[in-house]
């Protein structure tokens, strides 16, 4: 009996092709920060400087190295690995520094005791001047403001969620691309460009002329903020309505149901997660507007829990005060932490809203079990 | 509980352009009937015209008459709405409401038209249906899971037994096979046998063997050419149809020499 095995060649065969070693990239890591640093080392070391000399050393050699092993392929490929990580990373760092900073200045302000639960009512400069003095704790606190946003923003959300669904309801389904229809959908875009300033002083003047002069209340402010945030849930809104499949509501229809219970029934529900996410990210998006807040709701120090009488605090004008206008103008230290601890609230707040937005999204989807 | 359809000289247009010309055809209760045609050629829009589904798309209109036992479907006054309730319809593809489970999804013709059912009711009607479309026993044990979790050809019988839960005259099928495996096509197929011992059937199919099979009466459109109207060119009974056709276009289609 003869054997008709192949003899067992190398590795290498007609197929095969020059490859870089697995640890390869982090070799060249690693030969990167140790060159970088040596010539920041000449012309005077600082960190961000090794980080860029590193990256674009790192660049070369990986993708030098590529092109010799490997040709030219190859290292097309890995420099476009290269351009796109770096890419990301640049668009990442604002981001992880604005809330690195944050976080830094923020915790003291936060863990102060009664930071979260106290206005500022009664806080005056000399107990800011005694606490820096002294060493005591700093006084004060959010509570008024953070009450504030979540009223504005609750009473914005129920002016807009209507208004915004039924119009993109219309859109979609009554507006048969018609002229009204165009005329809408070119309006909102408008509106989606609206400097937010603008729409607190459109606030301010409606109320000025329907209610009277120096009418500021957290009602004006939800208008002005409303205004923001309509457009944007019409947009969300709109665009989950379109994707809901055409059969379903021909499905509908074919079983005898009206029109408008198959919107109801059906087409809203079948994009009802979508619709709410996109409701979630307009409250994100608005939350932290200050213009609009400050021509429209004033600024408070003690607690109002009336969104339709008298001024009203909220985040945002809350750190704008604060850093601008220290309670103590001779030691500003004490205002500048509550503003950062303040800042960290509403960014954990932002964070908390997205964190919902996605949850909701999964908690309405269409389930797909067997 | 069925009734028989007489169209009388139906015209159907899109906006100007003349999409289905000058259709009369007399199709019997509880029967089966099939059209066929290459594709283009108007048979899903004039069946979409017998229950007046062609104006969910804009700009469609119609002239003439179409009689669900002798009343008008498009006389002054008719609700659409009550037309479809009476003439059901099941699609080309299978399109069980995502958000509802499979019970819901029998229910849903009564339930989205917010009519008041009591639990034992609606258990009764969910059974009848089921069993009517061949289903029960392969969901009876998860009528609570979505129906998108069922295979097309069980998505597609879910769609049947929601369109026989209202208690329709009248089943329009728009090619509802042509999605499907040919065991799901023979399980559909059977079932459509069943249904015409209760309800008036009328089928869009592309597969000239299904409508062979299962229909009593074949209806063979045609078209002359591009932009030009669909025409009905002859209506008889199956076998005539496709033994020994009138006309020549027809026979040249059956036996697969175009189309």
């Amino acid at each position: 009996m003869t054997s008709t095995l192949t003899p067992v060649r190398s590795k290498r065969s007609a197929l095969t092709k020059g490859q870089l070693p697995k640890y390869a990239p982090y070799a060249v890591l690693g030969a990167a920060l140790i060159v970088g640093a040596a010539i920041l080392a000449l012309i005077g070391f600082n960190p961000f400087g090794w980080g860029v000399v590193s990256a674009i050393l790192f660049a070369i050699g990986l993708v030098s190295w590529s092109a010799v092993v490997e040709g030219s392929r190859k290292a097309k490929d890995k420099l476009a690995t290269c351009l796109v990580v770096g890419s990301f990373l640049v668009a990442l760092l604002p981001l992880v520094s604005v809330i690195w900073t944050v976080l830094v200045n923020g915790i003291p302000g936060l863990l102060n005791p009664g930071f979260l639960t106290n206005s500022m009512n009664g806080v005056t400069g000399a107990f800011d001047n005694k606490a820096v003095e002294s060493g005591g704790p700093v006084l004060g606190g959010i509570y008024h403001a953070l009450l504030g946003t979540v009223q504005i923003t609750l009473l914005a959300t129920v002016i807009s969620v209507p208004v915004g669904l039924l119009t993109a309801i219309y859109l979609v389904e009554y507006g048969h691309d018609g002229r009204l229809a165009k005329a809408i959908t070119f309006f909102v875009d408008v509106m989606t460009g609206i400097p937010s300033i603008v729409a607190g002083l459109f606030a301010a003047a409606f109320f000025f002329v329907v209610v009277g002069p120096g009418t500021k209340t957290g009602a004006v402010a939800a208008v002005a903020l409303s205004v923001l945030m309509i457009p944007v849930v019409v947009r969300s809104s709109e665009e989950m309505l379109k994707i809901v499949p055409n059969e379903l509501r021909e499905a509908a229809y074919a079983l005898g149901v009206r029109k408008w219970r198959t919107i109801l029934k059906v087409v809203i529900p079948t994009a009802i997660s979508g619709i709410a996410s996109g409701v979630t990210l307009a409250i994100a998006r608005v939350i932290g507007e200050t213009a609009p807040i400050l021509v429209t709701a004033g600024f408070a120090t003690s607690i109002n829990t009336n969104v339709f009488g008298g001024w009203m605090a909220s985040l945002p004008t809350f750190i704008y005060t604060q850093i601008l206008n220290p309670t103590s103008p001779s030691n500003p230290d004490p205002s500048s932490q509550r503003a950062w601890g303040a800042a960290l609230v509403l960014i954990i707040l932002v964070m908390v809203l997205n964190l919902v937005a996605r949850l909701v999204a999964r908690i309405f989807a269409p389930k797909a079990g067997r | 509980m069925s009734k028989r359809i007489d169209v009388k000289d139906l015209n159907v247009y899109y906006g100007d352009f003349l999409a289905v010309e000058d259709v009369s055809i007399n199709i019997e209760a509880k029967s089966v009937t099939a059209f066929i045609g290459p594709s283009g050629c108007g048979k899903s829009t004039f069946l979409r015209t017998l229950n007046r589904m062609h104006e969910v798309i804009p700009g469609a209109r119609v002239e003439g008459e179409v009689l669900l036992d002798g009343d008008n479907l498009y006389g002054p006054g008719v609700d659409p709405v009550t037309v479809r309730s009476q003439i059901g319809m099941v699609f080309q593809r299978p399109n069980p409401f995502p958000t509802m489970s499979i019970r819901d999804n029998v229910l849903a013709g009564v339930k989205l038209n917010n009519k008041k059912i009591s639990k034992g009711e609606a258990d009764v009607l969910v059974e009848r249906s089921l069993k009517g479309a061949n289903l029960w026993n392969e969901v009876k044990d998860r009528l609570e899971k979505p129906g998108s979790g069922l295979s097309g050809g069980q998505q597609q019988r879910l769609c049947i037994a929601r369109a026989i839960a209202v208690e329709p005259q009248v089943i329009l099928m728009d090619e509802p096979c042509s999605a499907l495996d040919p065991i799901s096509t023979l399980a559909i197929e059977d079932l459509i046998n069943e249904l015409k011992d209760q309800y008036t059937v009328v089928i869009v199919t592309h597969n000239m063997q299904q409508a062979a099979r299962v229909s009593d009466k074949t209806a063979f459109f045609n078209i002359a050419g591009t932009g030009k109207p669909g025409k009905l060119i002859e209506y008889g009974d199956t076998h005539t149809i496709f033994s020994n056709p009138v006309q020549k276009s027809t026979e040249d289609y059956v036996s697969g020499r175009f189309g």
